[in-house]
């Protein structure tokens, strides 16, 4: 079973870097894939982007943020424990090729997968943008490692702790604006991606989303992770994850991620309910 | 009756019934519906069979169970001697004394159907079966010599296994990769408990693992390894991948909250244990009134299903009558005693929503009989202006499956058709590809349980022979 090697709290209280050895996953796995996981027996699956992968090391690393059942429940987990199961990689890589100027925009801990994505990009002789944001300075992840692979990593925050007072759309608007840009690729909450296509737009530039829909076995066969992309139907698991951003009906995609939230919110309460004590207040 | 050896007797025109849960009781649980024979009805049941010289229900048999002889050791009371006879074509006669459709197979051919029922084959192999399991679980077949050969199953469901088994009974080593976390395939995800216990298919895969095959479960061929890459670990593979991609009609309001393909549908109950959320994680949604949109066999183990997690009405929708409906009669049968409503004749037009974007009601319109079209059926044609609303808050999709295409889509030189089917040799499984071999759905489109068994084994015995002739590699 896949072990975890190394488990760090990269955002109190409730954003932790993974670490799993994973020598298959990680020879295969390119940037813009993800895994399934499932951590015991009466587990759900659930797909979680790729933050890192060394294949030389034999490693994959993940970024989970503890806001239901399972993320909680792997939250707990330690280094020298075993993932029961872990499924991947999946979904197409990130298409990367040289391109002049390309703006990477991540909100929250989706700046994680945009971490290998950025570095490939890189590699590839492009310029890298980041443009990242949070609530506040507190809450932002990867500024470091981002700084590393991007020429430049604008930093928005809503209250204006860190970097330019507002949201990342304002930033990648006045970075737009400079011209020059070939692609941006945005990874977070899909009400975030929504507003960064919306902002593109107008500009022409491509853009690529990272849907995250629910999905059951994420090798599809079950085709509850649909999403509509320029007026079909696709399912996210095998023809995505990543779509034009400015074709994806992001209304539907939106209301079915909510389809189970009354069912997540009863198994995070039973699941409390059984644990008290066990997570700090 | 010539070719019968039996002495002559008063035929008992009908099958001995089978007990079963009764309706009212069972559409609120998984319990199996069918609890089988006892040995005394097993008795009565075999000594119908006129054990024909020569035996039209074993040509009827993907497999060739020798089934006379089989239901002759039951009638003498040698239950082990009869499970011996079946597991000589059969890995799994557990499940396909279950899921096989006989009425079109063995008990189609039967020689007593001509004038009365047929004997029951299907209900006295799964007698025989659990008898077995009952006393100490399946044996491993006699293993011949290891050959040195390693090869590679891509898959763990019903063609998967069969091939495997034959395969590693021949003396080779055998890796089956699965992509779920469980093995099984179809059997797992697909088949709800009531028709198929769980635990009868963790039993006959028990078999393979004390033979030595080995699993490797979560390993998605396509993606954590490619074809080429077995090619270059294995002396030969089998892909046995299954269909599985499901279909949807592209109308209006497929995307609400609360339609499902049948495979999500199933796979949440089934595999990912949703009928006992919230003790298990993987939720369902269990709503008052369902509509199932198919009439297969999938259909009806949706719409089953269904019932069972708490819908107070499930109403199957079928574009033609019950005379085309696809299912095996049984599961028909059963789901109507079960109280499952059949609206005939009708097709699904477009799915309403309520404001927060979650199904309300079905629009559907009524269907006229009109002539055979390609598939011999009468072609369905929408009555004009009968359109009708039926109120629910699930629809389910149950209109089949396509070709996955990541094995294709990694293997660029694999030959596969326009819909993406590999292309394979009906009868070796033999693909473009020297020692790539293929069978079961991948190959024909979604079929069933027994001939995606049938194909995992004569691929096994096409590739037994192209193994021995192959030189051991350095």
């Amino acid at each position: 079973m896949p072990k975890i090697l190394e488990k760090k709290l990269l955002r109190k209280p409730d954003v932790f870097y993974f670490k799993i050895a994973a020598p298959l996953i990680s020879k295969k796995a390119q940037p813009g894939q993800f895994v399934i996981l499932r951590l015991h027996d009466k587990g759900e699956r659930i797909p979680i982007s790729l933050a890192d992968i060394n294949p030389e090391e034999g490693t994959i690393s993940l970024i989970v943020m503890a806001v239901g059942k399972t993320t909680t429940e792997m939250s707990l987990m330690n280094e020298g424990d075993d993932i029961l199961d872990l499924c991947g990689p999946l979904g197409s890589p990130t298409h990367i090729e040289h391109a002049a100027k390309v703006i990477v925009v991540g909100g929250g801990f989706g700046v994680a997968p945009l971490y290998p994505i950025a570095r490939a990009f890189k590699a590839a002789g492009s310029e890298v943008v980041c443009v990242m944001g949070a609530r506040s300075r507190d809450l932002l992840i990867y500024e470091k490692e981002m700084g590393q692979v991007c020429s430049r990593v604008l930093i928005t925050t809503d209250d204006g702790s860190a970097g330019m007072k507002g949201v990342v759309t304002e930033a990648l608007r006045q970075e737009l604006e400079k011209g020059g840009t070939s692609l941006v690729i945005t990874v977070g909450p899909a009400i975030m991606m929504k507003f960064v296509s919306e902002t593109t737009r107008p500009f022409g530039v491509k853009t690529v989303v990272s849907l995250n829909p629910i999905m059951v076995d994420g090798t599809g066969m079950c085709g509850g992770c649909r999403v509509i992309v320029g007026g079909k139907t696709f399912f996210a698991c095998t023809d995505g994850p990543e779509f034009d951003g400015h074709l994806v009906d992001w209304d539907i995609l939106m209301n079915r991620q909510k389809s189970y939230l009354p069912e997540q919110k009863e198994s995070f309460d039973a699941w409390k309910q059984r644990h008290t004590g066990v997570l700090c207040e | 009756m010539k070719e019968a050896t039996a002495t002559p007797k008063k035929i008992v025109p009908k099958k001995t019934p089978i007990p079963e849960q009764p309706p009212d009781v069972r559409r609120s649980n998984f319990n199996e519906v069918s609890l089988g024979y006892t040995p005394e009805l097993a008795i009565q049941e075999a000594s119908r069979c006129l054990n024909c010289k020569k035996p039209a229900c074993v040509e009827g048999c993907p497999v060739g169970v020798p089934i006379p002889r089989f239901i002759k050791a039951i009638r003498e009371g040698n239950f082990d001697g009869a499970i011996a006879v079946i597991k000589e074509s059969n890995l799994l006669p557990a499940v396909c004394g279950r899921v096989c459709p006989q009425e079109n197979q063995c008990e189609k051919k039967c020689l007593l159907g001509k004038k009365f029922e047929p004997v029951g084959i299907g209900r006295l192999e799964r007698f025989a079966a659990d008898q077995a399991l009952a006393n100490g679980g399946l044996q491993e077949p006699p293993i011949s010599l290891p050959t040195g050969k390693r090869v590679a199953v891509v898959g763990s469901g019903p063609s998967g296994l069969s091939c495997a088994y034959e395969l590693a009974r021949q003396g080779h080593h055998v890796c089956i990769y699965e992509a779920l976390h469980e093995a099984g395939g179809v059997l797992v995800y697909g088949i709800p408990e009531f028709r198929l216990p769980k635990s009868i298919v963790y039993s006959e895969i028990e078999v393979l693992k004390k033979m030595g095959v080995e699993i490797v479960t979560n390993a998605v061929v396509g993606k954590l390894i490619t074809i080429d890459e077995i090619m270059k670990e294995y002396d030969a593979c089998f892909i046995g991948s299954g269909a599985g991609l499901p279909k949807f009609m592209g109308i209006d309001g497929e995307n609400l909250n609360g339609v499902y393909s049948a495979n999500e549908f199933l796979t949440r109950v089934n595999l990912m244990r949703a009928y006992r959320f919230p003790e298990f994680d993987t939720p369902v949604k269990h709503g008052d009134r369902v509509a199932v949109f198919g009439g297969g066999n999938v259909a009806m183990d949706a719409a089953r299903t269904a019932l069972r997690i708490g819908a107070a009405e499930v109403i199957l929708v079928y574009r033609r009558s019950l005379l085309e409906l696809p299912a095996r009669r049984e599961e028909v049968h059963h789901a109507q005693e079960e109280g499952i409503q059949f609206e005939l004749c009708t097709n699904p037009v477009r799915i309403l929503g309520d404001d927060r974007g979650q199904v309300r009601a079905i629009e559907c319109v009524r269907m006229d009989l009109c002539e055979l079209d390609a598939s011999g059926r009468r072609s369905p044609k929408p009555v004009l202006g009968s359109e009708f609303e039926i109120p629910v808050t699930i629809a389910i999709v149950a209109l089949g499956t396509g070709a996955n295409p990541l094995i294709a889509q990694s293997a660029k030189n694999l030959e596969v058709s326009k819909k993406l089917y590999i292309v394979a040799d009906p009868e070796t499984g033999r693909t473009n590809l020297e020692g790539v071999y293929a069978g079961g759905d991948i190959v024909t489109g979604s079929a069933t349980v027994i001939s995606a068994m049938g194909a995992g084994r004569k691929a096994a015995k096409a590739m037994h022979e192209y193994l021995l002739q192959k030189k051991t590699r350095n």
